[in-house]
């Protein structure tokens, strides 16, 4: 009778109906059961690194010795992956934590990862303006509402609405919390249902396109 | 007639040098602008002011070098009111690439207003799993900080005598750029009724208005405007506040865009109906 | 001479020794100044609901005390004294005694605890609580110590902590599950039946083969972005169903699909998802491994990542789904930069204006949830959606209904409907 996707499916039935149950039962062993769940989790996720690492190594080793497209950039990225761990192992041995004011892996974090991030993030603020651009047209009655409330929101969230009229943030709040917030959580709802449907639907074995 | 044409075929990289200029150049030339605390923020400056003498502020930095500009400020000028009001910090870690950012404000503000490690606020660094965490808190903190950030135990200070879970902790403030808070809010306010105020990047503030409104937090402080009403209201304005020019200036830039992306598309609107009338 | 010296050495040491006072516990009698502390107790009891190994000791503050502090001293049935805390606020009104993993020296199960309480003005001394440890003998009363004075409590009554086999604070959420799995049953069995079950048209769905065949027909690969979820996470989960169809489509294609990932575990998930839909596809020869690759666990890495892959490999159609957080428009603004059709979907309700503004079609949340069921169409799967309609017409039923008593009690104020309001409240209460 188990065979194939069935053993699987047999699994996943049997401990989700366990969970749903200690989530009721807070004696033991039942209680402790989330606990464990989430401390087996975090192991095998520090392992599944490791292949992580494997591919990301293994893909730009065989483009550097495939030599295709920019394959200079794996040589890059290669001896950054290396250095950075490589200095933080030197530098816990030294210091007692790779954290330390005064080592270089702090130094590699405050004017490479640092730097970078804030980069990547604040691209942000230019791709909203492009994609406000092009995507506020008032081309029927929704989509005007929709670009008035937008500029609207827009100023009333900066202290040059305060300027304009003291009641521009106050309107801001309001369209905030009330129709903003109406449409959320009819979305939020229908989500919520959404990831229970999705939750059943594998508890059951209806859904199996995740399994291999 | 031309130019709104062009306009509405514009390549964006010039509305990208328009926005670098606006923001780039208030910070340089420092307008002053007034800054008004909205009711989200004074409810979380409020809720501190009215905690007494001597209270645990547990402080959760779950935001990473990106969101810097947006919560550090925050941070800082919650760090000043805490040492302050006399109130006790302790800082927990949920994003390992945030530890070293929570690490310098506190050591910087403390140095500021004199405080002593380990009495007057702790520091307690990063574990790895922050649901199973978040969950433990609520029964013995130190079943996961057994010690602090340098390795030392928890037990030698004398800040940490009393503080064995939730109940211990008057407030919690989350610094949040992604949605650990959410775990928060489920676990340490639903679970174990602990006090939850929220620092959240504006792009997803509008997400956590849920909670505010359902009062499963006491406040809300919204990106880089929030952190500057805060600094305004602790009464020490700082970057924050600089940068509210440069927002005030780019939202006025794309607005501006926005309308003029407008009337191209009329123009070429209304001379598509008349061409097709011919 | 030398012995004269040490003579006069001893016998000052000696003087020195004992002229110096030695702290004295004194009791000072059973009454006190002040009745109120006199009528103060604390109660002791079990932590109902919960796994055992938990104590709660709480007390009323009354606003006389509202200076003083409280430490608590536990007493096993065997006689063994631990300190459970020191110098507390009154004002905090409760503290629990709760076991841990660390300290073998806390509350077990089954075991009897009694609870001595100690008020005081200042903080207790080092000296005072060795005191109270070791040699104590506790009597309700008023003792000075040094010149500071403490209260001593009468003991509490014996408390055994024990693990609760239902936690009734959660009935709520029982009788709701009940409901829910009874829909559930009722909706799976009515499709086994055969009863026609109808699902709304879902655009961005429909989509997908379009999206594949002309990015096909353009000789260029598909890219799928599971975001930066976990696998843990729903939305994840739900972004690996829709791959399953996807990568599917693309084997029939033909054609190549990318997968750049950001945790190791959805990477491995995820290429055992395209294996087998490229199996299922009878196309195995042309699953490649490589192309389900691991990009980093940094938020803007991987999207400084993914942006540089579709910068190079120009994919004709990009998908983006699972959780998305502030990557969400860094991502889709680079793809309708390289003019890729692109379909998106997330539940991450702040990153939908986004996805809409720079996607060719988004997933709104439970259209995502729904997706995988749109895409096979099998009765029992339709069964499964129904049954959430019904949910959410049973939701929306409720919502209505406190709005009325919330509007006729408190806005109207009629006491009878704020009533029924508070009971619905606190039926609901989690």
């Amino acid at each position: 009778m188990l065979k194939g996707k069935g053993i699987p499916v047999f699994i996943t039935f049997i401990v989700g109906t366990i969970m749903i149950f200690s989530f009721f039962i807070p004696h033991k062993p039942f209680g402790d059961l989330e606990k464990i769940s989430l401390n087996w989790y975090s192991i095998i996720a520090g392992f599944t690194m490791l292949l992580g690492v494997d591919s990301l190594i293994g893909m730009h080793y065989r483009k550097i010795t495939r030599r295709t497209g920019n394959w200079g950039y794996s040589i890059v990225l290669i001896a950054g992956f290396t250095g950075t761990v490589v200095i933080g192992i030197i530098e816990t041995i030294r210091l007692g934590t790779a954290f330390n004011e005064a080592s270089y892996f702090t130094y590699i974090y405050n004017y490479f990862i640092v730097p970078l991030q804030s980069t990547m993030f604040s691209l942000l603020a230019f791709f909203i303006a492009s994609a406000a651009y092009r995507a506020f047209r008032a081309r029927n009655f929704d989509a005007t509402l929709l670009l008035i409330t937008a500029i609207i929101v827009m100023l009333g969230r900066v202290p040059l609405g305060e300027q304009i009229s003291p009641n521009l943030p106050k309107f801001t709040e309001w369209i905030m919390q009330v129709p903003q917030m109406a449409a959320k959580r009819g979305i939020g709802l229908g989500i919520s249902l959404g990831a229970l449907g999705v939750s059943i639907r594998i508890l059951l074995g209806i859904e199996r396109s995740y399994l291999s | 007639m031309n130019i709104f044409l062009k306009l509405s075929k514009v390549d964006r990289r010039f509305i990208y040098i328009f926005i670098a200029l606006v923001v780039i150049l208030p910070l340089i030339l420092k307008p002053k602008f007034p800054v008004v605390p909205t009711k989200p923020v004074q409810d979380v400056y409020d809720y501190v002011e009215n905690l007494p003498e001597g209270s645990k502020v547990m402080i959760s930095i779950d935001y990473d070098a990106a969101s810097m500009p947006e919560q550090q400020p925050f941070l800082e000028a919650l760090l000043r009111q805490l040492f302050r009001n006399k109130l006790k910090p302790i800082l927990v870690v949920q994003w390992q690439l945030g530890a070293p950012l929570g690490t310098t404000a506190l050591e910087k503000i403390a140095r500021e207003t004199q405080a002593i490690y380990g009495v007057d606020y702790i520091n307690l660094g990063y574990r790895p799993g922050y649901v199973a965490q978040i969950v433990g808190i609520g029964k013995e903190i130190r079943d996961y900080f057994k010690t602090d950030y340098r390795n030392i135990p928890l037990d030698s200070f004398p800040i940490m005598k009393n503080v064995h879970n939730y109940n211990d902790i008057d407030l919690l403030v989350g610094l949040e750029a992604g949605a650990t808070y959410l775990v928060w809010i489920e676990y340490a306010g639903g679970r174990f009724k602990q006090k939850i105020a929220l620092a959240l990047n504006a792009v997803s503030a509008p997400d956590a208005y849920y909670f505010y409104q359902s009062k499963q937090i006491i406040g809300l402080v919204g990106g880089m405007k929030g952190a500057a009403e805060y600094e305004a209201l602790v009464g020490k304005p700082d970057l924050a506040v600089a940068g509210m020019a440069s927002q005030s200036y780019s939202h006025l830039v794309i607005i501006i865009f926005i309308i003029l992306g407008n009337i191209a598309y009329f123009v070429e609107k209304s001379r598509k109906a008349k061409e097709g009338g011919k | 001479m030398k012995k004269i010296f040490f003579f006069i050495l001893s016998i000052s040491l000696f003087i020195l020794i004992f002229s110096q006072e030695k702290p004295i516990l004194t009791f000072l009698g059973e009454d006190t100044p002040d009745s109120i502390v006199k009528n103060f107790t604390i109660d002791a009891s079990d932590i109902p609901n919960d796994g055992g190994g938990g104590i709660e000791l709480k007390w009323d503050s009354p606003e006389i005390l509202k200076d003083w502090f409280i430490s608590i001293i536990r007493i096993d049935e065997d006689g063994k004294r631990v300190l459970l805390t020191t110098d507390i606020p009154i004002l905090s009104k409760q503290v629990r005694d709760v076991n841990s993993e660390e300290e073998p020296d806390r509350v077990i199960d089954s075991k009897g605890y009694n609870y001595w309480g100690i008020l005081s003005k200042k903080f207790i001394t080092e000296e005072l609580l060795q005191i109270l440890l070791d040699t104590f003998d506790f009597k309700e009363g008023l003792y000075s110590f040094n010149d500071d004075t403490f209260f001593v409590l009468s003991k509490t009554q014996m408390v055994y902590s024990k693990a609760s086999w239902f936690n009734f604070l959660r009935l709520a959420v029982l009788i709701s599950l009940i409901i829910i799995s009874l829909t559930f049953l009722y909706y799976l069995n009515l499709a086994k039946k055969g009863k026609d079950l109808y699902i709304r048209k879902i655009n961005g769905l429909d989509a997908v083969e379009e999206a594949v065949g002309r990015s096909t027909e353009m000789g260029k690969p598909i890219m799928y972005i599971l975001g930066i979820g976990y696998v843990t996470d729903i939305p994840t989960i739900a972004g690996l169903t829709i791959l399953g169809r996807v990568a599917k489509k693309v084997a029939e294609y033909e054609t190549k699909i990318l997968v750049p990932s950001y945790d190791p575990v959805v990477m491995t998930t995820a290429q055992e998802v395209v294996k087998e839909a490229f199996t299922e596809a009878g196309r195995p020869d042309l699953y490649n491994k490589n192309d389900i690759m691991y990009i980093t666990q940094d938020q803007f890495g991987y999207a400084a990542g993914v942006d540089g892959m579709m910068m190079r490999e120009k994919p004709g159609a990009i998908f983006l789904q699972g959780l998305f957080f502030a990557e969400s428009l860094i991502l889709a603004e680079t793809g309708h930069s390289i003019g890729a059709i692109q379909i998106s979907g997330t539940t991450e309700t702040a990153q939908l204006p986004f996805f809409v503004a720079a996607c060719d079609y988004t997933l709104i949340g439970e259209e995502m949830m729904a997706a995988s069921v749109y895409l096979q169409k099998e009765p029992m799967m339709l069964g499964s959606i129904a049954a959430e309609d019904f949910l959410k017409v049973i939701i929306m039923s409720i919502l209505v209904l406190g709005f009325l008593l919330s509007f006729l009690g408190s806005g109207l104020k009629i006491e009878f409907f704020k009533n029924l309001f508070d009971i619905l409240y606190q039926a609901l209460q989690v």
